[in-house]
């Protein structure tokens, strides 16, 4: 009997991802991993790439990891899993395994998005029966804040500083949500911490499909987004009210919006309160602002185009 | 009832594999390795094995696969060569460093650049590092019986590291020779069941593997995992003897070869050995004391050992079938190491050979072995590093 | 604890003891430290799920005390706690040494 989805329930299910972890204060990735733990029914064996979460979670003596867990490498979460999830399978083919247990793995966009794309797909085209997770944070956090390809547009990282010449990062946002569902997997979504339920009802949703799912979910990180400690779930809320993360699934090709804000805001909105596009606001950079707001709007355009389709 | 039959190097290797039934395979092609996994995957397809076969996207994938695969709690194998090896590379260490038994045929082919894909040895000894036990055999007889052993030694309770088999690639791997295998019960018995240790898949014992280790533990982490590799040379000598009652084949850490009475001799591994052996008779038949010493347990190296087998000799040429760009060759390295602990020790020089499928004929061991018989009378050695075989 | 030798390493730095970074206390780290008002909390349950550090009690089904061991002050709980008729039943404090 699964528990049911509200907090109350929620609240007497055991912890299996301890406190003690090392991860800074008001990180978003923390919460992410427990929501999806809190949503899991299953016995769930997960992997991490190297990273924030991994390095903060596992590391010298003691983990905060009280499922089965296993990080070898920086760009190989999905083909490690992988590796787990085909043991698994031949060791239950023979008898020597019979309980049901659901493969996960948590990685950051650093790993994911750049140099774990490969191991990723390769994952997905094989059909392994996994769920990813990505905890996206838009940078390569754990290092210290430099550009990834999930960095948005203007943002300023350690590597691409706004300066005279460059104002910080000046390429879109990979759409990685989309690239996954564009593998034609069973299941793609994308969720948010500020929408706990919708996250958890994507996580049981995944569990009872057999294939390969992916999931992105967005983790604010106060340091690299130079925001205050406490913002994680205000500015997870503003990413999806001003459709900069938009909340929406893509089962069997089908895709559909799970949420809609009552009020699309401005991008600024969700820009204001983090000191990593501060520089925006001068003059000279308004027109990368116009830029974003005409890349989110086009994108929830054609979201919303895709979802009506069905 | 031993099955002898004509097959090649890749073939040997597959049986072995086939007879060994792994719970899974990663595998990625690349010549000349590639043949050893179609013909695994035709076992697979036909149902001969239980093994799950994992075809990634690369080489990199192949060994995260089977790192995973391995912490999961099963056997596990795959091949490679070369770029791939090289791909790998980060994998290997963390393989090692996880102690996880994985099984790996390296067949043997040299790095770009330039790009080729003949034999050398480049690959693998670009790997002496990374804490893999390392087999290397000269005949396709001996890639299977090295392969069966490795299981057998790799999953060993008091070792648990990966191995790797080396055969050369094209002149071992695709040539075809007389090959005895056991037959499939007597390779069950010999390698037994595996045995997890700490498996992922026990999910009533949770644990993690692989966490971040600061510079308070790591330095105990490594010695700990120095103190597994002293172990190894008395388990490869044991599971010898266990596959000497079943095979009547017998295996140490090294083959010697009219070594106990020379006054020169060729260190030399792999296929080039066995050219090799028929000079060291013809030189023999002249009246030269000339020996040879092929090593086969190159990772752990056996440094007393080979410095007991060859202090005796007046004069040693080390031939190494890959160049460490800049240094002597990484035979040559080992070779010296061991005999500078000796006080009365040969004179050594090396010899870079065959590089990138280059032929080792007769004629090259006969101009080394030559050049051995001028050291010992003149007490004079001419250059310490030289390639041979090289159009000038 | 007393540093290891390496004869006391578990092989390959597998920890086999799940969980057991209950035995390091983060909370030292905070600046700021949560202070709850019980007669203001609508037992929503928020700050429980949101919170990072799985540093609020919850005793059947009721939300209880903070564990102070592990909060590291990062105030969601504050920011985010509906209150009761406009009353926070979450302030943060600064952290007295």
């Amino acid at each position: 009997m699964a528990v049911a989805l509200r907090l109350k329930e929620l609240s007497r299910k055991e912890d299996l991802f301890t406190h003690g972890h090392r991860m800074c204060s008001g990180c978003g990735a923390p919460i992410a991993v427990k929501m999806v733990l809190f949503a899991s029914e299953y016995p769930i064996i997960a992997c991490s790439s190297t990273g924030c979460l991994e390095v903060s979670s596992c590391i010298s003596l003691y983990t905060a990891w009280k499922i089965p867990w296993i990080h070898s490498a920086f760009e190989n979460a999905a083909a490690t899993i992988s590796g787990v999830e085909s043991m698994y399978r031949a060791l239950k083919k023979k008898g020597k395994i019979n309980k049901e247990i659901k493969f996960v793995t948590f990685c950051g966009d650093g790993g994911t998005y750049d140099i774990g794309l490969q191991s990723l797909s390769g994952a997905m085209e094989r059909g392994h029966d996994m769920l990813y997770i990505c905890y996206d944070n838009g940078a390569y956090m754990n290092t210290g804040i430099q550009r990834s390809s999930a960095t948005p547009l203007g943002a300023e990282t350690t590597t691409c500083p706004s300066g005279t010449v460059i104002p910080g990062k000046v390429q879109e946002k990979k759409n990685l949500t989309r690239i996954m569902a564009a593998h034609d997997i069973p299941y793609a979504a994308q969720a948010s911490i500020s929408n706990w339920l919708d996250l958890m009802k994507k996580v049981r949703k995944a569990h009872s499909i057999k294939g390969p799912k992916f999931m992105n979910i967005l983790s604010p990180c106060n340091r690299g987004w130079r925001s205050r400690t406490d913002d994680a779930i205000m500015l997870s809320r503003l990413a999806v009210d001003t459709c900069y993360w938009p909340l929406y699934e893509v089962e069997n090709g089908v895709t559909r919006i799970t949420f809609k804000p009552k009020e699309k805001k401005p991008i600024v909105d969700f820009l204001k309160p983090q000191g990593r596009f501060k520089h925006l606001f001068s003059p000279e950079n308004e027109w990368l602002i116009k830029k974003f707001q005409e890349y989110i709007d086009r994108e929830w355009e054609r979201l919303q185009k895709e979802a009506s389709l069905t | 009832m031993a099955r002898i039959l004509a097959v090649s190097g890749n073939e040997a290797v597959a049986e072995a594999l086939r007879q060994t039934n792994p719970d899974v395979c990663a595998a990625y092609p690349i010549t000349p390795a590639t043949e050893l996994m179609q013909r695994f995957a035709a076992f697979v397809s036909n149902g001969q094995v239980d093994t799950e076969l994992i075809l990634v996207e690369s080489e990199h994938s192949a060994m995260s696969a089977c790192i995973g695969a391995a912490a999961g709690g099963g056997r596990v194998a795959t091949a490679t060569s070369s770029q791939g090896l090289a791909l790998m590379w980060e994998m290997l260490y963390i393989a090692a460093g996880l102690r996880l038994p994985i099984i790996m045929s390296v067949v043997n082919r040299s790095l770009s650049a330039p790009l080729n894909i003949h034999c050398d040895h480049s690959d693998a000894m670009g790997a002496r590092d990374s804490g893999w036990i390392q087999f290397w055999s000269e005949n396709g007889q001996e890639a299977y019986d090295n392969t069966l052993q490795a299981f057998k030694i790799a999953e060993h309770m008091d070792i648990r590291l990966p191995a790797m088999v080396c055969m050369d690639g094209f002149i071992i791997s695709h040539s075809i020779e007389r090959v005895e295998y056991l037959e499939d019960s007597e390779v069950k018995n010999f390698v037994g069941e595996y045995k997890p240790f700490n498996p992922l898949l026990d999910i009533d014992n949770p644990k993690s593997f692989g966490p971040l280790i600061l510079p308070d533990l790591f330095h105990e982490y490594k010695r700990a995992q120095h103190e597994v590799t002293t172990k190894v040379t008395d388990i490869v000598l044991d599971v010898a003897n266990e596959f000497e009652k079943i095979s009547g084949r017998k295996y140490g850490l090294f083959e010697t070869y009219r070594l106990d009475d020379a006054e020169i001799a060729l260190v030399i591994l792999n296929s080039a050995a066995g050219t090799s052996k028929d000079v060291v008779d013809e030189f023999r038949n002249r009246g030269t004391k000339a020996g040879l010493l092929k090593p086969r347990l190159f990772r752990p190296f056996p440094y007393e050992e080979v410095a007991d087998a060859l202090k005796h000799l007046k004069a040693i040429c080390v031939m190494d079938r890959a160049d460490s760009s800049g240094g002597y060759g990484p035979l040559f390295l080992e070779v010296s190491s061991a005999l500078y602990q000796v006080k009365k020790r040969p004179q050594m020089i090396n010899k870079i050979y065959g590089l990138g499928g280059r032929d080792y004929l007769p004629q090259h061991a006969e101009q080394v072995l030559s050049e051995l018989v001028e050291i010992v009378k003149t007490d004079k050695v001419r250059i310490v590093k030289e390639y041979i075989g090289v159009r000038e | 604890m007393k540093p290891k030798g390496w004869r006391e390493l578990p092989p390959g730095a597998v920890i086999l003891e799940a969980g057991n970074a209950v035995e390091f206390k983060t909370g030292s780290w905070k600046a700021f430290k949560p202070v709850w008002i019980e007669e203001n909390c609508i037992q929503c349950l928020f700050c429980w799920m949101y919170c990072p550090d799985m540093a609020i009690k919850v005793k059947d089904g009721k939300r209880a005390e903070y564990d102070y061991d592990y909060c590291k002050g990062c105030g969601i709980c504050a920011l985010e706690c509906p209150g009761k008729k406009g009353q926070k039943a979450i302030v943060m404090v600064e952290e007295s040494r």
